[in-house]
């Protein structure tokens, strides 16, 4: 549709651009929202954004000194550019301390975008039978951390 | 032929004077869009309604997604 459009103003006069991908990529990707459901809370507006992350390379011994002893949030893993890589519950910080971060990580950890409704959190946490989801952009971003008790 | 952008492409346009057009209809519109667009919903769009835009600065066309 927008090609079309696109086209129609281009052959008007107009320099023109076409962002393909459209509002469902901006809004999944957390940026401003305007309308009249603009005000409807996201997982976004309620995600804690201070959570521990790790570097898949570094060895679960480094990881859990330089994070203590009390935490017990899961352990998010990401690359330089805060991609996710994965994600490690707090219990499988206790292995091998010369283990490396990708060998007890889940590669494929439960993620909700951050446009989501607060209001169908449950259904997803329900559907998952999981007690915490990362929020990610599109891209794969981190943006930050759910908890199921946060609904 | 009009030029595929992403959205660091949209947001750095916008920064630099582009218009930027939602071509859905009012309603879908009204419910969400993103700040700053216009709605000029495709079934209206010709010369005449093209006519709220500035010829001279860049026009940004987007819908819901790969439509």
């Amino acid at each position: 549709m927008s090609a079309r459009a696109a086209a129609r103003l281009e052959s008007l006069g107009f320099t023109v651009h076409r962002y393909q991908a459209g509002k469902v990529d901006w809004f999944a990707a957390g940026l401003p929202r305007e309308g009249k459901d603009a005000g409807i809370p996201r997982v976004a507006d309620i995600a804690a954004r201070e959570v521990p992350t790790a570097r898949s390379e570094e060895k679960v011994g480094e990881v859990r000194k330089r994070l203590g002893t009390g935490d017990v949030e899961p352990l998010i893993v990401v690359d330089a550019d805060r991609v996710v890589l994965g994600l490690v519950a707090s219990e499988l910080l206790t292995t091998d301390p010369q283990s490396h971060i990708e060998d007890v990580m889940d590669p494929a950890p439960v993620t909700f975008r951050p446009n989501l409704r607060v209001g169908e959190m449950p259904t997803y946490f329900k559907k998952e039978g999981v007690q915490h989801a990362l929020v990610t952009t599109s891209d794969g971003v981190l943006v930050g951390l759910v908890h199921r008790h946060s609904e | 032929m009009p030029t595929v952008i992403d959205r660091h492409g949209v947001q750095r346009l916008i920064q630099q004077g582009a218009q930027l057009v939602e071509v859905l209809g009012a309603k879908e519109y009204e419910t969400e869009h993103i700040p700053g667009a216009i709605n000029i919903p495709l079934k209206t769009l010709n010369r005449t309604t093209a006519k709220r835009l500035d010829s001279r600065r860049p026009v940004i066309t987007y819908c819901h997604d790969y439509q």
